[in-house]
């Protein structure tokens, strides 16, 4: 059924940390390694090897530059994981023909049912976060769930029920949790350091939250100041104002 | 966009099939007997034919074809499986036509199947002209001209191919009024299509990299590493820009393919081509036909290969730049 289910209370999502991730692309390989080898597996190459490798990923780790209105402050660099944010109102759900694409009342993931869909690749073009890759091999749409057969999964230690790119980040820049809970850690971070949505304009309302990039250290501003006056500034001991002139004859 | 042959096909040719349905059956119902019977069934087996020749085409999308039947289960939601929907059920009042004209009946049973028939084909374009109006990741088609130009698109491919059917089954007995209806399709289509890649060239979508990424606060954001260093899915089926730089020489072309050449054949048709040279009028039926549906690949092609997809913005993509 691809309409979508009554709004839950429980939101299952991740919270991203822009400000200590790190780029390392740990969550990126730690998801292609569970979905590959877990209950959804194999997550499939079409070309793993050779000349033009291609295959589905769930996670994609971009790195941007951002160029501060006041050209003062120095650039900053920021990576940022991308993936499927599990939307509470998703086109990618109600485009879907054959109701293999479809959004879990219970808990707000957003999964595909491998035995229903035709592959025609709707979904991917409907959404914006391009969470959805296909694969030619299976002839059928790939998409995260959230790790739904490790965070439900009764054989797991009860810290080991998280999706993989959780438990795979070394700088803990990925949290996951109820974000429907306004009392849950994931809610908490979000309230506290003023967590925001992807292309809100969309109106897709996804559940994953972005925490923004700390203000840098105001040290940091300063910088290209100080490199200037080394440079110029011969006058404070003798010595130096000696060299500075016979060096400029 | 990645423009796919398959999906091109099955729009363009299931477009002229729908269309042709549509203005036999407008015609069977308004006045049966301008029509012959022959005539009628044969224009009648083509537009089925295009038809099912544009829903073939469609299933070579698909990865699963197989499994295409259970694309008729969500018309709830979803307007392509809607489009599945209408159709089919196209089919069902095509073929009691196809019945009744064969019995030689053309009374009030047939203008009955051919209203519904009218309104059936007139559905099913709508419908396929909604898939990708909905899709609010695409500002080339997320706005108000996709849906007429995809009906306008329809009637022109339907009116060329009927004019040329009439032209070799019934000895020109609809002269003038299929020239006059592929000619009124085309200005109206070329009028629609330059407003359009007006809209286009200087229109974008709200969406930004500082939008997307939720960065805009701290300044411009410019995309310094990829995730990946070769093409992945994503960039291959949304960041097709092959097109780009010959848009404007194949926008030229397709207006003079499918909206110039059927109106001059249709003023040659009404008043310069001697009434009575079956030869020539279907020589100048099917040139119009050939060109108008030559016309429509090539401007269906740049309607997927002009298209930008929002997911591109995390590539680094502007919304104004190539």
């Amino acid at each position: 059924m691809t309409s979508l289910p009554p709004p839950a209370t429980k939101k299952l999502g991740l919270v991203i940390d822009l400000d200590i991730c790190v780029g390392c692309h740990a969550c990126a390989v730690a998801c292609k390694e569970w979905n590959d080898g877990g209950q959804f597996g194999p997550l499939p190459d079409e070309h793993p090897y050779g000349k033009d490798p291609l295959g589905v990923w769930f996670n994609r780790v971009h790195s941007y530059e951002i160029e501060p209105a006041q050209t003062t402050q120095p650039a900053m660099t920021v990576h940022f994981p991308r993936s499927c944010l599990h939307c509470e109102t998703p086109d990618c759900v109600t485009v879907c023909p054959t109701g293999a694409s479809y959004k879990r009342a219970e808990d707000g993931i957003v999964l595909v049912d491998d035995a229903k869909c035709i592959g025609c690749q709707l979904c991917a073009w409907a959404c914006p976060y391009g969470a959805r890759e296909y694969s030619e091999q299976r002839g059928t749409m790939q998409k995260c769930t959230l790790c739904v057969d490790r965070i439900y999964n009764e054989s797991f230690e009860e810290y080991d029920r998280q999706p993989a790119c959780v438990m795979a980040c070394p700088t803990r820049a990925r949290h996951f949790g109820d974000l429907g809970d306004p009392d849950s850690d994931v809610a908490k971070l979000v309230a506290e350091r003023d967590g925001y949505d992807l292309m809100p304009e969309t109106g897709y309302q996804p559940v994953n939250k972005y925490l923004p990039p700390r203000p840098r250290r105001a040290g940091c501003a300063t910088t290209p100041a100080a490199v200037e006056k080394e440079e110029a500034d011969f006058s404070s001991s003798p010595l130096l104002r000696w060299m500075d002139r016979i060096l400029s004859r | 966009m990645r423009p796919a042959f398959s999906v091109i096909f099955f729009t363009v040719i299931s477009g002229c099939g729908y269309g042709l349905l549509f203005l036999l059956a407008v015609m069977l119902a308004l006045a049966p007997q301008v029509l012959d019977q022959h005539e009628a069934l044969a224009a009648l087996a083509l537009g089925v034919i295009f038809a099912a020749m544009g829903l073939a085409s469609s299933l070579l999308h698909l990865g699963q074809p197989q499994r295409a039947w259970r694309a008729l289960s969500q018309w709830r939601s979803s307007w392509l499986s809607r489009e599945g929907v209408a159709a089919l059920v196209t089919f069902a009042p095509a073929l009691a036509l196809a019945w009744l004209l064969w019995r030689g009946d053309l009374g009030s049973a047939a203008r009955e199947a051919g209203a519904l028939l009218a309104c059936c084909a007139l559905l099913t374009v709508w419908c396929t002209a909604r898939i990708y109006s909905s899709l609010k990741t695409i500002f080339a088609w997320h706005n108000t001209l996709v849906l007429p130009g995809y009906l306008l698109f329809a009637l022109l491919g339907g009116s060329v191919w009927l004019w040329l059917l009439d032209a070799l089954v019934g000895a020109s007995r609809l002269q003038p009024l299929l020239p006059l209806a592929a000619a009124i399709s085309a200005a109206l289509a070329a009028a629609l299509k330059r407003d359009y890649w007006i809209l286009v060239d200087r229109g974008a979508s709200a969406s930004t990299p500082e939008s997307a990424t939720g960065l805009g606060r701290f300044g411009r954001v410019r995309s310094v590493e990829a995730p990946h260093t070769e093409e992945n899915y994503l960039t291959r089926e949304m960041g097709f820009a092959l097109a780009r730089k010959h848009a404007t020489r194949l926008r030229v072309i397709a207006l003079v393919l499918f909206a110039c050449v059927p109106v001059l054949g249709a003023v040659l048709a009404a008043f310069v081509l001697p009434e009575k040279s079956v030869a020539l009028h279907t020589l100048d039926a099917l040139i119009a036909a050939l060109s108008a549906t030559a016309g429509l690949f090539i401007e269906r092609w740049l309607f997927f290969a002009q298209a930008k997809h929002l997911v591109m913005l995390y590539y680094g993509a502007r919304a104004n730049s190539a």
